[in-house]
């Protein structure tokens, strides 16, 4: 099966002699919904940047669904869709028109790509807003133009990065939603994303850049079973003064009715509670300290570090 | 949001869809070039048309009315070409500065460089609006020309040839600024510090001959003096220069102009880090 993304040795330094990207090799398979994450100045943008052409490679290879992106440019190109992380859009511009001219520099005719963007705007709730200018939406709205625009000419391999990034809470859940779906239509999905929930609870297969290498590469599953330990923030009845010794968890007071626990997932919390309880120490609720991919990508890079 | 239905499109083209496909992109950008000065008429073609109309305000009806007759026509009909040829000078380089780096400055110029756009085609598509605003500024100020002097077209072909090509090395110019364009300062220099002046010195006002023989061979070195003289042979019939030499080196520019920005944009100056 040919892979959506396929790209080999890739390096990228910058004329002020910073090497953002130490040669990356990534396969992404047809149909996946894949997260690719690391901390500000990984290379994630410029690894993105590169394989929507927006920024010229040092030398390597990428190819999307088995196209050469230098030597079969066009080809490669017409499979891909970009949302950016910044507003690139012109702002000036109404908003059916900003959809309908990208399909135009796609060769799709005005008259399809009017129908084209017609779904698209209804699909991600714009099309009441099609003849204002894209500088008078919210962001929310503009995060979705974007993803509109991106989709007019059908991509088989979407690439978002950061979509949610300053989008509200119940949004953000209807953006995951459409994405999923438009996932399960078959579209292959790449994600970047700093909200670490978002890439756990969507993303099947997962890759980790960090200065300019992949630090990890696998599927979500395999990743997080990993993971051997959770933190968990106890909210307690009464304040207390020093943590109790309970044997095989680690106690840490955060304040006089708050403690964090780091709990094995051999132990689990029953005997946690048991030991609590022989203290006299009554716990009101608890939650996790975060969630569980977040603590494996803050470890995985503070060992790289 | 609803449930997306979007379907995957094939990869690759027939070379018929593909030359379709290209056409379609430049009428695409062409037409978002069109609207875009279109609907800031009052910054783009009416400043050229009154500026116009107090050219030949002054210098055709108050000054021009004590000046001898040039070339065997009245003051107000000889520099009636070099004005309508300097609004369009001004404006096809103007269009294309403007708009290209506005693009890079809002970022939509990645609309184009993300989509399966060759560089001659983005090319085309911006130089092919210069020549748009160029054109149609041309038409606004000729008739306003019209209200001050006859006007007449003597070769049409000479005209129409000279009006196109003078368009098409303005926009490219204008690309090439707007290309490394890293500020707002930056897409004025080149006009009020070059353009200006050469176009002044053009032949707008006066015919070469009557200068002294070391400004007249200087005057020779201006490009814009060939475009300035061919259009005021197609329109009066008269010109300080032959049209072979004029188009000729027109021409050339144009290949020159063309070949750099082509080369630019390939590389990504400006456009891709």
């Amino acid at each position: 099966m040919v892979q959506a993304l396929r790209i080999r040795n890739l390096v990228k330094t910058y004329a002020n002699g910073v090497t953002a990207l130490r040669g990356i090799d990534l396969d992404v398979e047809a149909g996946d919904f894949f997260a690719l994450l690391g901390p500000n100045g990984a290379g994630k943008s410029t690894t993105i940047g590169i394989i929507s052409s927006l920024v010229n490679k040092t030398s390597g290879t990428v190819e999307i669904f088995g196209h050469d992106l230098e030597r079969q440019a066009y080809a490669a190109k017409r499979m891909l869709g970009l949302v950016p992380q910044e507003f690139n859009f012109n702002q000036f511009e109404p908003v059916m028109e900003i959809v309908v001219n990208q399909g135009g520099f796609y060769g799709i005719a005005a008259a399809e790509a009017r129908e084209r963007a017609e779904a698209v705007l209804q699909q991600l709730g714009l099309w009441d807003k099609r003849h204002e200018q894209a500088r008078d939406l919210s962001g929310g709205m503009k995060r979705r133009l974007m993803i509109a625009r991106a989709l007019i000419h059908e991509p088989r391999l979407l690439i978002l990065d950061e979509p949610t990034a300053g989008v509200d809470i119940e949004l953000r859940r209807s953006m995951w939603t459409f994405l999923s779906e438009l996932n399960a239509a078959g579209t292959t999905i790449i994600l970047t994303t700093h909200y670490l929930e978002e890439a756990e609870s969507l993303c099947r297969n997962i890759a980790i850049i960090d200065r300019g290498q992949l630090v990890e590469n696998t599927d979500m599953k395999s990743l997080l079973s990993r993971l051997h330990t959770e933190t968990f923030v106890l909210n307690l009845a009464a304040p207390l003064a020093m943590p109790p010794l309970i044997p095989g968890y680690v106690l840490t007071r955060l304040d006089d009715t708050t403690l964090s626990a780091e709990v094995s997932k051999d132990l689990g919390l029953n005997a946690l509670f048991a030991g609590l309880s022989a203290h006299g120490i009554e716990v009101l609720s608890l939650r996790n300290k975060a969630n569980r991919l977040e603590e494996l990508f803050i470890r995985l890079v503070e060992h790289q570090s | 949001m609803d449930t997306p239905a979007i379907s995957t499109p094939a990869g690759t083209l027939s070379p018929m869809m593909h030359t379709r496909a290209h056409w379609i992109a430049f009428k695409t950008i062409l037409i978002r070039e069109v609207l875009r000065f279109s609907r800031i008429w009052i910054q783009t073609i009416l400043p050229p048309a009154i500026t116009t109309a107090l050219y030949f305000l002054i210098f055709g009806k108050l000054l021009g009315s004590q000046m001898p007759v040039m070339d065997g026509y009245d003051y107000t009909q000889y520099i009636a070409p070099g004005l309508i040829m300097l609004a369009i000078i001004t404006n096809s380089y103007a269009n294309v500065v403007s708009s290209f780096y506005g693009s890079k400055f809002q970022h939509n110029i990645e609309e184009l460089l993300v989509a399966p756009v060759p560089n001659w085609l983005i090319l085309a598509g911006f130089v092919g609006g210069g020549v748009a605003r160029g054109v149609a500024v041309g038409v606004v100020v000729t008739a306003i020309a019209l209200f001050f002097t006859d006007l007449h077209v003597t070769h049409w072909g000479v005209t129409i040839g000279v009006v196109l090509l003078t368009s098409v090395l303005f926009s490219l110019a204008g690309l090439i600024n707007g290309i490394y364009a890293n500020s707002f300062d930056d897409i004025s220099i080149v006009p009020t510090f070059v353009l200006t002046p050469l176009t002044y010195l053009g032949g707008i006002f006066y015919s070469i001959n009557l200068l002294p023989d070391v400004w007249r061979a200087a005057s020779l070195a201006n490009p814009i003096l060939y475009m300035v003289n061919a259009f005021r042979f197609g329109i009066l019939g008269v010109a300080d220069i032959g049209m072979l030499t004029a188009f000729g080196i027109t021409l050339g520019f144009i290949a020159l102009l063309g070949s750099v920005s082509l080369y630019l944009l390939r590389r990504g100056t400006g456009t891709r880090s």
